[in-house]
């Protein structure tokens, strides 16, 4: 049983860990397919004084060739009011899969960004984000 | 609207370029009152597309989740001399596009 062990305990990565699979959202884009963990990197501050402006860039690990490239990013924040904060879309064209922008972030939260590759799989990274002044805090 | 691309002026064929994109526009939420209590109603960059001699070589959909004055940084690969052309439109469906030439040696 011993020798079973580490098997059992080896972290494997598991499918649909940064997203749920009954978030609409989620589901209009990947159709009812797996999210991976990994291949997408996404970068954020740990902390962000204001969250009108974020600097936020994804990445994702790809040849960038006609035959197997990134076909989508999209980002979600799930605190902000319009939950998909934006959807990327590139082809064997953009030679990197590489995009960096400036976000709102609505509060401290978990961004996620989830790529759809050409082949048809997805993959995805998560950051927690803490937001000292959160964006949309006017009154209104 | 005032943009601005940076990308270099001059690259080898098949190198890797940088294209820097920013873009004076409020991207208004629809949340914020101004200064007589009156909301703003929302105005955002939706669609943005980036073509290199005519073929399209980055897209993206944005949202309110994008900050005021957008800025965008994305790669091509350098194949032809010619011009890149970013065009958008919000939601008052104010369309605006901005260019850059390169030249590939």
């Amino acid at each position: 049983m011993s020798s079973l062990l580490p098997f059992a305990t080896r972290a494997f990565a598991q499918a649909n860990a940064h997203v749920s699979t009954t978030d609409p959202l989620i589901v209009s884009f990947t159709k009812g397919a797996s999210v991976m963990p990994g291949r997408v990197r996404l970068d954020l501050p740990k902390l962000a004084d204001s969250g009108f402006s974020v600097p936020m860039t994804v990445s994702v690990d790809s040849p960038m060739t006609a035959g197997d490239h990134v076909k989508t990013i999209l980002i979600v924040a799930d605190k902000n009011p319009q939950r998909d904060v934006c959807w990327f879309y590139l082809g064997s064209r953009a030679g990197k899969a590489e995009v960096s922008s400036r976000i709102r972030l609505n509060g401290t939260q978990r961004v996620v960004a989830v790529a759809q590759l050409s082949d048809g799989t997805f993959w995805s990274d998560a950051r927690d984000i803490e937001v000292r002044e959160a964006a949309c805090t006017e009154p209104g | 609207m005032a943009a601005r691309i940076q990308l270099p002026a001059e690259a080898r064929r098949g190198e890797l370029i940088e294209v820097r994109l920013t873009i004076q526009h409020p991207m208004e939420t629809g949340f914020r009152v101004d200064a007589y209590g009156t909301r703003v109603a929302r105005n955002a960059i939706h669609s943005l597309v980036c073509r290199y001699n005519g073929v399209e070589v980055f897209r993206a959909t944005l949202g309110t989740g994008i900050a005021a004055n957008p800025y965008l940084r994305f790669f091509t690969r350098a194949v032809d001399s010619g011009e890149l052309e970013v065009w958008w439109l919000d939601d008052d469906e104010v369309e605006a596009s901005a260019r850059a030439t390169i030249s590939v040696v």
